[in-house]
């Protein structure tokens, strides 16, 4: 069988197509987001006519995905592990209506926070809401898992979580697939009281639920993905979960390991499987990527049992991700770690393009604020959260979609004035817009300053919900359309669009500003496919 | 066979079109791989590497171990001296001499040289003013895929073929300059050695 070359992302969205999704549901975020772009790029995809545009933001995604599972059909919905925080309530409930057509939710956690703000685990929120958790340790168990997830959805009437890490979604390998099939009809859950979380119904679902979990743990333990390898040396027992276990592998080049290994990934965890390896073993090393979820639960809040080391007692690291270095030093085997970096290196932090527009919105922004002590400007996430470091210093909140302008709001309530929220355009129409209705409603005295670069530009140049619409969103919202200004944000308008920026600092109501000039990273990529039309 | 291979640069200097090009020639002729790549924010004109394992046996972890890197390929000088932890004590650090200077305070570049020159093998090559030569220095990057040919352990063919494969669409003309670019790299990289 052909082999193809595939980031874990894409060996993910393969899978999908190939067990009959109808839909897939995402907003983007690293490492998360070339799921989606390898559905919307996939010719098979577009002539299966799966849905595979953008939602506006996760939880939209999410509920959308579960209508689909609704109808009989089957839907992925693709987030990173911080998105899964806005769409928990809906994932969280989603538990107690089960599926209906299969329903496969993708987590992507970025350990050691590549690209985002925490390094939470949702393996953690797997456990929460009591569904089958799927953690591959390469690329073609995240095809096959995926494959199989979607049978797993379906025989439980129970959406299915992957958990992958930022390090197998963004690697690539060889992938093998499986046969196609073809997509559900659509066909209504049996029992059309299944998704209505009335009390006296939410009740005897979740009774299910309960009732469900000893076939869930009967599944981790037999299909194969959670295996037990004996080893001759009882001393110490290894669970390696997910992409640990390669990791295992790799300071084993003749793959012989002297201990008993249990290569953990499918959650819950098999209890039979885990009480073998603790039998027979003196003691365990438990090796998993993100938070110490398995070491927890085996170790226990009073450590009686026999020694479990891991995260916990420092065997290894507390935070960040894992690799084969640590792996080995956790093992007792010496660091192979080669000449220290050079003192006189300097970093190189990510910054703002040549050209961009933020560049000229933050400097022109910055000059209009000299006036007041510094200190008073709420942003949000996307490329302008770069504005914090130097040469702008302009920003002095990061902390979650949307947040700009509620925080700035809350600050504006306590008294700071002006308070100054910065968010992007995809990022107001994600979470912005609630936020900016409670400003308005209760008058609170906020410049609202939406970036509108016409995409979602950190993730790679995304279709932006808000396209064309934000001046109408806010007008609608109830901002007064005389402190609504749109601006281009260049060098020759510099004068200009401080004084704007001046005269709504000022004003004791919401006012928002728009700087609006497309992202000089699309602007390129679609002169350059501009010019390659021209020239064929 | 087993070649652990270490790509650096920064943000938008094409270094996955360097992984892409080996990797093909790889998959092409029967070797296993892994590349795990750098997404996200650091594209932004930040540091950017990618972990490039070729082998003719079953690859386990997608990173490289440290110490354990056959080579390190820098498009860039002072990011080939970032990843020094992953070399092994034999393994080769091949770098670009021309530095990308996006950051205010950019060390001194004879400081870096010495620092790079004290890599028992290594090889510097002024790929962006070889390219330049040879009509654009887009090419650069396979300035420096020509000077690594001689210590990946695959045919220097597969990498023309591969070439082919990757930039066929974009016709002859673009396909005959990177191959272009890839043998003079190679000649470069000869000349550095004697």
């Amino acid at each position: 069988m052909q082999k193809m070359m595939l980031l874990g992302d894409e060996a993910i969205a393969q899978a999908a197509i190939d067990a009959g999704i109808s839909g897939i549901f995402a907003y983007p975020g690293t490492p998360s987001t070339e799921i989606t772009e390898y559905v919307q790029h996939s010719r098979e995809a577009a002539a299966k006519g799966i849905r595979s545009k953008w939602s506006a933001n996760e939880k939209t995604a999410m509920e959308a995905s579960l209508g689909m599972s609704y109808a009989g059909k089957r839907s992925m919905v693709c987030m990173k592990h911080v998105g899964l925080n806005v769409a928990a309530d809906a994932f969280v409930n989603s538990a107690i209506t089960g599926a209906n057509g299969g329903m496969v939710v993708v987590a992507a956690d970025d350990p050691s926070m590549h690209s985002s703000q925490n390094e939470q685990d949702s393996r953690f929120y797997g456990k929460f809401a009591m569904i089958p958790v799927l953690e591959p340790s390469n690329q073609q168990e995240a095809y096959d898992m995926v494959y199989y997830g979607f049978d797993l959805s379906e025989k439980y009437r129970i959406p299915v979580m992957l958990r992958i890490t930022t390090r197998l979604a963004h690697s690539r390998s060889g992938v093998v697939r499986k046969p196609e099939r073809p997509q559900n009809e659509i066909r209504l859950p049996e029992n059309l009281r299944q998704f209505v979380l009335l009390p006296a119904i939410a009740r005897k679902q979740y009774k299910q639920l309960l009732n469900h979990q000893v076939h869930y743990e009967h599944e981790a333990a037999t299909t194969g993905f959670n295996q037990y390898f004996d080893g001759p040396d009882k001393s110490r027992g290894i669970i390696a979960c997910g992409i640990a276990y390669n990791y295992l592998l790799e300071n084993y080049p003749d793959r012989n390991i002297p201990f008993p290994v249990l290569k953990l990934t499918q959650y819950p965890m098999p209890q039979e499987m885990i009480r073998r390896i603790y039998d027979a073993c003196d003691s365990l090393l438990v090796l998993e990527d993100g938070y110490p979820i398995v070491e927890e639960s085996l170790k226990g809040f009073l450590a009686l049992g026999k020694p479990v080391h891991g995260r916990l007692d420092g065997t290894v690291p507390r935070d960040g991700e894992l690799n084969p270095n640590i792996v080995a030093v956790s093992l007792g085997m010496e660091d192979t770690i080669g000449a220290a970096i050079p003192q006189l290196l300097a970093g190189r932090p990510p910054s703002l393009c040549n050209g961009c527009p933020h560049i000229d919105s933050y400097q022109a922004m910055n000059e209009a604020l000299n006036k007041w002590a510094k200190g008073r400007v709420f942003s949000d996430i996307g490329c302008y959260t770069l504005g914090a470091l130097a040469p702008f210093e302009a920003i002095n909140s990061c902390v979650d979609m949307g947040a700009s302008i509620t925080m700035a709001k809350g600050a504006a309530d306590a008294g700071l004035f002006p308070a100054v929220a910065v968010i992007g355009d995809s990022t107001f129409t994600h979470s912005g817009i609630t936020g900016l209705l409670d400003a308005v409603n209760d008058k609170s005295p906020v410049t609202v300053i939406v970036l509108d670069n016409a995409t979602t530009g950190m993730t790679g140049g995304q279709t932006s919900s808000a396209l064309g619409k934000i001046e109408d969103i806010c007008k609608g919202v109830g901002v007064d359309p005389e402190h609504i200004h749109i601006i281009k944000p260049l060098r020759k308008n510099h004068e200009e669009n401080v004084e704007i920026f001046r005269k709504e600092f000022e004003y004791q109501g919401v006012s928002v500003i728009i700087p609006r000039r497309e992202c000089i990273q699309t602007l390129n990529k679609r002169m350059r496919m501009k010019f390659a039309e021209k020239k064929s | 066979m087993k070649k652990d291979i270490i790509l650096a640069g920064v943000g938008g200097q094409g270094i996955l079109s360097i992984a892409a090009t080996i990797g093909m020639a790889a998959v092409n002729h029967g070797l296993y791989l892994k590349q795990a790549e750098t997404h996200g924010m650091s594209q932004r004109g930040g540091d950017v590497q990618s972990h490039l394992r070729l082998s003719s046996h079953e690859i386990a972890s997608d990173l490289i171990p440290m110490g354990k890197a056959d080579m390190i390929l820098s498009v860039e000088p002072m990011e080939s001296l970032r990843y020094l932890p992953f070399l092994a004590p034999q393994g080769w650090l091949i770098t670009n001499s021309n530095p990308f200077v996006n950051i205010p305070e950019y060390p001194d570049m004879g400081a870096i040289m010495d620092e790079i020159r004290k890599i028992r093998n290594h090889i510097i090559i002024d790929a962006d003013t070889i390219a330049k030569d040879l009509g654009s220095v887009k090419a650069a990057n396979m300035v420096m895929l020509g000077a690594a040919a001689p210590f990946l352990d695959i045919d220097f063919a597969w990498l023309e073929e591969s070439i082919r494969g990757l930039f066929g669409r974009k016709g002859e003309e673009v396909v005959n300059f990177n191959i272009e670019a890839l043998k003079a790299g190679l000649a470069a990289s000869d000349a550095y050695r004697k």
